[in-house]
């Protein structure tokens, strides 16, 4: 690496563009929004800048407080959900024979190069009263009718007497489905990448000295992998703290999060000084998540030098 | 009796062969199927023959038929692919400055820079999409500008929220560069712009292409962001395929999406195809 001193031309006109774009056309625009956020409102766009609290304030209220909350255990909820179902796709790809693992690789990342607005339409076909998951229901439920006839019992109607399709679109539970739809593979990718890397001897000296696969996977591959678990975590947890698409496409009228709440007030409700608290305090979340994360590295590390 | 053992245990899998655990391979399925089963029976339900699409009616290209002959969906279809190959461009520029910058020189308040530089990447989309919405509109950004000059917001925001990820593969793919090569360059009097021209950036190309690959479909995949800095004659594809699909989901709009899918893949598969050859001529 080199001082910027011996060749400052060079350094200037590589550094300018990008440092310059970043400056006007994030931090601005981002400054602008805190400033705002501090603001009253006055008219339909006009913000006067008084250094108020107020939206602050108001976004402790008992009905957005239960919002942020309600998103936060969402968040947290998938990020569980998405760990839990990609630690044994990640463990099966990384333990795979090298000739497919590419191919098994490439086969849960394709998905994601598809549009997320899309994935998450495709969805509503899946979940709706008339969908696929009521429809395969339903076609069991006539076999079992049927096999229960054939067993002689079919005039009790033991399955109550027609099938009642389940209610799985447009709520809370349609929110949860579709976000670990979407970010499932967020969290395999870092997973792979720290099981790929982990020392294979120390599972098989695990299991050689007596311990089983069950103990070995929890006190030598969750450790070794904790790196990868973080960054999953992470990844994860951020986007799905400040989604917006899943909750206003899949939800009902209750399972609105934080990031409805923000659109509707710089798109209908008009009132940006609220608006841009609120997406300051999902912000500073964020923040605290990646803190968090920096916090429980530099343990790991100090651990480690210990 | 000695050859049945032996089959025997070739057939028991190793405490290691993980992927032959009938328990991982059935979760490893099961995911797939999740995953997959959604997009390929949206794919299967556009060439459905019947407005209501829930069940199956016979096989139609009319639904395509109908997708193309919808000026606003391709109006939407074009503002898209427009607004991705400027920002593209753009981002590989700047985000392959960002790499070069980042990796070659120390300078002062490089920490904050670095750390900036990460941010959009990390930021909710939300939080980014209000920002850019406050900031156009503030600064009075002109809307009625003709095409291709009405796309400017959306194409900015784009740039902004594309090229730091271009940077951050670009700056991997330096990590590796043997900095020997580049002073035997300078050794044998090539000036900084030579030694630019002629070593680094050939060195630098699979991470260009990865970085372009990811920028374009990145842009070509954002809603949210989009969301706050369109307008009403500032239409994209993903803007329009939500506005359908609140209004009803008909086949129509399967059939706009398969077309988007295909594309995608497409392109995915080009650039994957173009990155294994140059990296096999690096070799």
């Amino acid at each position: 690496m080199d001082s910027w001193r011996r060749s400052p031309l060079f350094f200037w006109i590589i550094g300018l563009p990008p440092v310059g774009w970043l400056a006007i056309f994030f931090l601005l625009p981002l400054s602008l929004i805190w400033l705002i956020s501090f603001g009253e409102k006055q008219g339909i766009v006009d913000v006067a800048l008084t250094w108020t609290l107020d939206n602050y304030a108001r976004a402790m209220e008992s009905i957005y407080l239960e919002i942020l909350l309600k998103s936060i255990v969402m968040a947290v909820a998938i990020t569980v959900i998405c760990l839990v179902v990609a630690f044994p796709v990640a463990l099966l790809i990384s333990f795979a024979p090298r000739r497919v693992k590419p191919w098994l690789l490439l086969l849960i990342v394709l998905p994601f190069w598809t549009n997320l607005l899309i994935r998450t339409y495709a969805l509503i076909a899946v979940l709706r009263v008339r969908g696929y998951i009521n429809f395969s229901l339903e076609w069991l439920w006539t076999q079992a009718n049927a096999a229960l006839s054939f067993a002689g019992l079919g005039q009790y109607q033991l399955l109550g007497a027609r099938f009642e399709p389940l209610e799985l679109l447009y709520n809370n539970f349609a929110v949860a489905f579709g976000l670990v739809y979407v970010f499932l593979p967020f969290m395999v990718l870092p997973l792979y990448a720290a099981l790929e890397r982990l020392d294979r001897s120390m599972i098989e000296a695990s299991l050689d000295l007596g311990a089983g696969q069950v103990r070995t996977f929890f006190s030598v591959v969750v450790p070794m992998a904790a790196s990868g678990i973080v960054s999953g975590v992470i990844i994860t947890f951020i986007p799905a703290l400040g989604s917006f698409l899943q909750p206003e496409l899949l939800g009902g009228t209750d399972s609105q999060l934080i990031a409805n709440v923000i659109e509707r007030q710089f798109k209908s409700a008009n009132d940006w000084p609220f608006g841009a608290a609120l997406s300051f305090i999902l912000m500073y979340l964020t923040f605290f998540a990646l803190a968090l994360r920096s916090l429980l590295a530099k343990g790991k590390s100090a651990m480690e030098a210990a | 009796m000695a050859l049945f053992a032996r089959r025997r245990l070739e057939e028991r899998p190793g405490p290691l062969a993980y992927h032959r655990r009938l328990f991982l391979r059935l979760i490893f399925v099961g995911s797939l199927v999740f995953l997959y089963a959604p997009i390929i029976t949206l794919i299967i339900f556009s060439f459905n023959n019947s407005r209501r699409n829930i069940v199956w009616r016979g096989f139609t290209l009319k639904y395509y038929e109908k997708a193309l002959n919808n000026d606003g969906l391709i109006e939407a279809f074009v503002n898209s692919l427009t607004i991705a190959g400027v920002s593209t461009v753009i981002s590989v520029i700047l985000g392959a400055m960002t790499a070069i910058l980042l990796w070659r020189f120390r300078f002062p308040f490089k920490a904050p820079v670095e750390g900036a530089m990460a941010l959009p990447i990390v930021i909710p989309e939300i939080c980014m999409g209000v920002a850019m919405m406050a900031f156009f509109i503030r600064i009075g950004w002109p809307t009625d500008l003709i095409w291709p000059f009405n796309l400017g917001a959306i194409t900015i925001a784009h740039i902004t929220f594309s090229y730091p990820f271009v940077a951050m593969i670009v700056r991997a793919r330096l990590a590796s560069f043997n900095r020997e090569e580049e002073e035997a360059a300078k050794d044998l009097g090539a000036s900084e712009w030579q030694t630019m021209r002629d070593i680094i950036i050939p060195f630098m190309t699979p991470g260009l292409v990865a970085g372009a690959l990811l920028a374009f479909t990145l842009s070509l995949d954002d809603f949210v962001i989009t969301f706050f800095t369109s307008g009403p004659d500032t239409v994209t594809f993903p803007i329009k395929v939500y506005s359908m699909v609140r209004f009803s989901v008909t086949p129509e709009v399967n059939a706009a999406s398969t077309v988007l899918i295909a594309i995608t893949i497409v392109f995915t598969a080009v650039a994957m195809w173009l990155q294994s050859r140059s990296s096999q001529d690096g070799r």
